[in-house]
């Protein structure tokens, strides 16, 4: 018990750390650029104190929580040696995670309001609500895939490098091709769609997998999951774009 | 209490974000794995603690940071504290902005210290290297990277050149970069540039990169507000490669002519 509060007290003080560059930042820019005192003091240090709990909390589950369960069942595939289930199991964990995501919701609506304005589709309600669920969906099947595709590199052993190359050359002929208007959200889309519960898990399934089959190396082989899942949206958007 | 008030809600809509998560997870693990997990009770306590950290998390940046955060990107970009602070004579050159370009700076760095995602990335890289990679130097490089990201994607919005020569641009240099840059940290570099957008940066950066959009002459802010997240996320990959290059180049021996 006595040893639990000093790694939770000692955790506490790290999540203290972690925040007070933002906050000296924050600081600055009031007192010394916009020459102002913000309101509602109170309400802001208590929302830190919040902040700060939350970050303790959050990597406390980490590390009792998803870290394990990644890995484990990382070895329980690996062991069961069904690449089918692995895969499938990898395109709805990325899938399942992407299409509820907050964040990507709200850039899917802005994207449809682009569109309308730019005369993609046409200015109703009912074309801009279809435009954004597609976006979503476009989004979660190509984080599905993403990360499908980056398990079967690890599976395989094929080098990552190339892989985000032809990733890369594709976005460059397709920016060429699609409408100017897709361009800075497709980009964007790359950066939302990896959420602060994914991530932990995919690279601890990632970093698992790697470390139970031979002749990987888990530096090498078990990072590179996220990376995908950030450059194969951006590809599947443009499509999205140059389609609809 | 406004806190105490929108702590319900705020808890329930998180735990329907990792409802599907916790589906998937348990579907497959009883449906194709058909083996009990160890210390399930042990995971599912951690579980709860993710729940509570991330709740906590939101309620307390909504509280405290978003808000000011957002008010202090449009105070800075308002033509009125333009006009107050610029440098120039005449029309509003891109120099003026000078202020806009450091809080990008400050906050892309800022803000990345304390994102939980990239602290996991991070936790795990230590483990996995063996120590060789440290937990804190791999923030800060990845925060470097973020800082320059947002600081010149504001400086693209307040300029107006297109968005894909810069991005590119930063694919070649990526590409080269990965040939000397050591094996080891490539796959992690990669990765380094998806980790460090969720939850504390894309709010204040979509918050800057709109009211930017919103004030400069000629940008409208549905094409040109977009397209920062797309910096903060490919700057990173860069100084990740970076900072393993030096610590190579550091960690030479040195070869003495005589």
């Amino acid at each position: 018990m006595k040893r639990s509060l000093h790694l939770f007290l000692s955790s506490l003080l790290g999540s203290l750390r972690d925040l007070l560059p933002i906050v000296l930042v924050i600081a600055f820019f009031q007192l010394f650029v916009l020459e102002q005192t913000p309101d509602h003091l109170l309400q802001i240090f208590i929302g830190l104190i919040f902040v700060i709990l939350g970050l303790t909390f959050f990597i406390f589950g980490l590390e009792q929580g998803l870290f394990p369960i990644g890995e484990s069942m990382a070895h329980a595939f690996a062991n069961k040696g069904s690449a089918f289930w692995l895969l499938t199991f990898a395109f709805a964990l990325g899938f399942g995670t992407t299409i509820a995501e907050p964040a990507l919701i709200a850039v899917a609506d802005e994207a449809s309001a682009v569109a309308s304005q730019a005369g993609l589709i046409e200015n109703s309600e009912q074309a801009m609500e279809n435009y954004a669920n597609g976006l979503r969906y476009t989004v979660a099947l190509s984080v599905g895939v993403a990360i499908s595709l980056g398990v079967l590199r690890i599976l395989l052993n094929w080098p990552i490098h190339y892989m985000i190359m032809v990733g890369y050359i594709m976005v460059i002929v397709m920016t060429g091709f699609a409408p100017d208007e897709i361009i800075g959200i497709a980009y964007d889309s790359g950066g939302v769609t990896t959420s602060t519960i994914t991530v932990p898990l995919v690279t601890a399934l990632g970093i698992g997998l790697a470390s139970s089959i031979s002749g990987r190396n888990p530096m090498v082989d078990g990072f590179g999951l996220i990376a995908f899942a950030s450059l194969l949206p951006i590809v599947f958007v443009l499509a999205y774009g140059m389609i609809v | 209490m406004q806190v105490l008030q929108d702590l319900p809600a705020l808890l329930l809509s998180t735990f329907f974000d990792i409802l599907p998560i916790a589906l998937i997870i348990f579907g497959f693990q009883f449906l194709v794995i058909r083996k009990r997990i160890k210390h399930l009770k042990k995971v599912l306590m951690g579980m709860f603690y993710v729940l509570i950290g991330i709740t906590f998390f939101l309620l307390g940046l909504e509280e405290a940071l978003f808000p000011i955060g957002r008010t202090m990107a449009a105070q800075l970009t308002n033509p009125l504290f333009l006009e107050s602070v610029r440098i120039s004579v005449g029309e509003l050159q891109w120099t003026d902005y000078y202020w806009v370009y450091v809080f990008a700076f400050a906050v892309g760095a800022g803000t990345t210290i304390a994102e939980p995602a990239l602290i996991a990335v991070a936790m795990k890289a230590h483990e996995v290297s063996g120590g060789a990679i440290g937990v804190f130097g791999l923030r800060v490089a990845v925060a470097i990277g973020v800082a320059v990201g947002l600081a010149l994607g504001t400086y693209r919005i307040v300029t107006g050149f297109p968005m894909h020569y810069f991005i590119i641009s930063g694919y070649i240099i990526v590409v080269v970069q990965t040939y000397f840059a050591p094996k080891l940290i490539v796959p992690l570099a990669y990765d380094s540039g998806g980790v460090t957008t969720s939850t504390v940066t894309v709010p204040l950066v979509a918050a800057l990169g709109l009211g930017l959009a919103e004030t400069v002459p000629g940008r409208s802010a549905l094409l040109d507000g977009f397209g920062l997240i797309a910096f903060a996320s490919l700057c990173p990959m860069i100084s990740v490669m970076a900072y393993a290059q030096l610590s190579e180049f550091k960690n030479r021996p040195h070869r003495i002519h005589n």
